[in-house]
């Protein structure tokens, strides 16, 4: 029995942070955010050459073939720096493919994943944000030998950035018969638009799918296509980045409010040494503890044991959502008028936990999984 | 990361669950005589101190052992390993790690054996969450200390033979930490006056005791004077690891989902209520939590780094469920909540209402919420002291 992080690991995190620190400081995410793209192609490019978006890929493919705990690491990184970048929906695109794809699929697309050349976005959710088989109402139909998809996918993040899509569509109205398809942004009858995020770091947009004429061979599946159960884990795994992140955020921005309250003075006194700022601090702390130990033990699971692996990522998503929701709230307050202020970083973790809350599932969708897998 | 167990783990394993098919019978079929041989057989097999050194009569079990050893005991029930409460909690800890060789002679054993109970002096009237301010006076004379003052809130004090006593033996110490010597006394000794105190359940399970020129010979002194602040945040310290408690929760789980299942609410089933399952869930997500962060504090004692005050974590946790579980249950039952648990036929025979009326020793013994969270932003978060 061993909780805990291998020292190859440790200096997986290191590394992370050391890079994130020195390119990424949060005056520069700030530029990063308001930027056109969002991200910066350039440290995209960096990060490729470090092996960072190859983690999940097969060797033979160009990646490091690691594991979704090592994974976890960087994302913790990542979302202590609140990086902004395609990251999360390559790597979905990568899970997709390494899950469902076959062996031709995986070469044609895997590669570009790994050296960072192809921008991948994922595609599951509609207008009505169910996520459930019901929630996928794009048709998928069969035309002389091509696929034509057709209908309107919602939340897709980096939207804009994206060349490619992995598409969630429905076959027919038989509940579970839905599939995963590889469509390209420059096909024709595909538009993109960008919603509008409250978190400018986390862009997403609308992906409007007009009878969009695709190869078979772009429907994923290995000897047959893949289905609901492929995009439910895709779910999972979905959830388990944002949480990921949601831990290193929610640390960053604890962090924040820890160092003002020792330096803040009120009263005559620093304000870290009164209850009503030490105890929410203490509280914040009994959180993130908490978090880190579900999901530490969600991403086992996605890579050793994939039957637990719903109810333990849905429990950290639930606790998560709600934790960090509060941390981003309460930093806000503590801080006084100051972090309601746009020069200072509170609000950058407050907007961070709205992302959050928002994606793949909030707590109460995920608690009624959980109470679901509980028996109730 | 691996959570499977190495062969010798497994062996082990077995070896406990063997020994609970062949020596539990089932709840309702342990009676006294039925105690009376689980406490020699367990203490045969040195499952009593499991974790304690050979040398002091303990089993000489790793980190690993243990946990595994109370978590199949825990999924079974079992009764306790060893009945001397505090003895095996904190005070025989204390002893192996400051106590003299005599000490350790004359006690260890005796703990191990449930001879008879410890209780610990700490609290006093005016001294609750601030320990470190205690009163209580204790004045070397020649081969005695002698001790005036007084204590409360002293758990088992009325039936314990012995107790571990805090006592002011420097006033003018610099720090007040530095003043605090920690003596063994005898409970029948002349001058010591027990007076027990009920608790909201009308139990006397705790009391208040007075010291009158109490003389504790200096052979009962444990560690050296000055060290008793130091003997015991390590033994609270060892209170708060709790791997164990949370078998017990998932149990007490079941039991809350089995009250759900048989719940309504204005005539319809409680499980259709969203809110009822979403705080069944939470309850869940909690103690998996705890059972986690529980698996990592392990990790880090396996790996030879000392567990500090991340431990109030969990006891956070715990106060929590134990605040808000068993009112939870009271809400699933209505009216019926607010029958008495000696009442007429109150739901699983009042088990709820005792818990509703009884959660204060786990929340507020070893340091109330208030405190662990002081804990936790002084001593982690580096955060001023009060």
């Amino acid at each position: 029995m061993n909780f805990g992080f291998t020292e190859e690991q440790e200096m997986l995190r290191a590394e992370v942070r050391k890079f994130l620190d020195s390119k990424a400081p949060l005056e520069e995410v700030r530029k990063i955010m308001e930027s056109e793209e969002g991200y910066s192609p350039k440290l995209w490019e960096e990060m490729a050459q470090l092996g960072w978006l190859g983690l999940l890929v097969p060797e033979e493919f160009g990646g490091a073939e690691l594991t979704w705990v090592d994974l976890t690491v960087l994302l913790e990184e990542t979302g202590r720096s609140l990086y902004p970048s395609p990251l999360l929906a390559c790597i979905l695109a990568v899970i997709a493919l390494c899950e469902n794809g076959s062996a031709e699929q995986q070469q044609r697309w895997l590669p570009g994943l790994a050296d960072g050349s192809r921008i991948f976005s994922v595609a599951l959710q509609e207008a009505d944000d169910r996520l459930s088989p019901e929630g996928i109402q794009t048709t998928g139909r069969r035309e002389g030998g091509r696929l034509v998809l057709r209908g309107e996918k919602h939340f897709v993040p980096f939207a804009a950035a994206a060349q490619h899509f992995v598409v969630a569509f429905r076959n027919s109205e038989q509940p579970d018969d839905v599939s995963l398809a590889i469509v390209d942004r420059d096909a024709d009858g595909v538009e993109v638009s960008d919603t509008g995020s409250i978190d400018t770091t986390k862009r997403f947009g609308v992906l409007t799918l007009s009878d969009v004429s695709l190869p078979e061979n772009c429907v994923l599946g290995k000897s047959s296509p893949a289905g609901w159960p492929a995009i439910a884990r895709l779910f999972d795994h979905a959830a388990a980045t944002v949480t990921a992140e949601a831990v290193g955020a929610a640390e960053g921005g604890h962090a924040l409010i820890v160092e003002y309250a020792k330096q803040r003075m009120q009263f005559g006194s620093l304000i870290g040494r009164y209850q009503g700022v030490k105890h929410p601090l203490a509280e914040m702390y009994v959180d993130i503890e908490s978090i880190k130990s579900l999901l530490y033990y969600a991403a086992w699971c996605l890579d050793e044991s994939p039957d637990e692996a719903p109810l333990y990522v849905s429990m950290s998503k639930a606790y998560a959502s709600d934790a960090f929701t509060r941390i981003g709230i309460d930093g806000i307050e503590l801080h006084g008028a100051l972090g309601y202020t746009w020069e200072y970083d509170a609000q950058l973790y407050l907007k961070r936990s709205k992302w959050v809350k928002s994606a793949y599932g909030g707590s109460d969708h995920h608690y009624d999984r959980v109470a679901d897998l509980g028996g109730l | 990361m691996d959570f499977n167990l190495t062969e010798e783990q497994e062996a082990f394993r077995d070896e406990v669950r063997r020994f609970l098919d062949e020596n539990l019978p089932p709840e309702e079929e342990r009676d006294d005589m039925f105690q009376l041989k689980w406490g020699k057989l367990v203490r045969e097999k040195r499952w009593v101190g499991f974790s304690w050194p050979k040398q002091v009569g303990g089993g000489g079990g790793s980190i690993m052992e243990q946990a595994i050893l109370k978590e199949e005991m825990a999924a079974r029930r079992a009764p306790p390993l060893g009945t001397c409460i505090m003895g095996l909690a904190w005070v025989g800890p204390a002893i192996i790690q400051y106590g003299t060789q005599d000490q350790k002679d004359r006690f260890i054993e005796d703990i191990l054996d449930a001879k008879y109970q410890w209780c610990t002096g700490y609290s006093e009237p005016d001294i609750g969450s601030d320990l470190a301010s205690l009163q209580c006076k204790g004045v070397r004379e020649g081969e005695h200390f002698v001790v005036n003052g007084q204590k409360t809130w002293t758990s088992l004090a009325q039936w314990a033979k012995w107790m571990i006593l805090l006592v002011r033996t420097k006033p003018d110490a610099e720090k007040k930490h530095d003043g605090i010597t920690c003596l063994l006394v005898e409970m029948d000794s002349p001058g010591i006056t027990v007076a027990p105190i009920q608790n909201m359940s009308k139990q006397p399970f705790f009391a208040e005791v007075f010291f009158d020129d109490v003389k504790v010979p200096v052979s009962n002194l444990l560690g050296q004077e000055g060290q008793g602040w130091q003997i015991t945040i390590g033994a609270l310290a060892n209170e708060r690891s709790g791997i164990s408690e949370v078998t017990g929760l998932l149990r007490e789980l079941d039991l809350l989902k089995e009250l759900a299942h048989n719940s309504q609410i204005d005539g319809r089933p409680a499980l259709e209520d969203a809110r009822v399952r979403r705080r069944i869930a939470e309850y869940e997500t909690r103690v998996a939590a705890m059972r986690f962060n529980g698996l990592r504090y392990l990790t880090k004692q396996i790996r030879g780094e000392p567990l500090g005050s991340e431990t109030s974590v969990n006891k956070l946790h715990t106060a929590h469920i134990e605040k808000y579980t068993a009112e939870f249950a009271l809400e699933l039952q209505g009216s019926y909540g607010a029958i008495a648990p000696g009442g007429k036929h109150p739901i699983d025979r009042g088990r709820w209402q005792k818990e509703a009326l009884g959660w204060c020793t786990a929340v507020i013994g070893g340091g109330t919420p208030n405190i662990q969270k002081n804990i936790i932003a002084e001593r982690i978060l580096g955060l001023p002291h009060d």
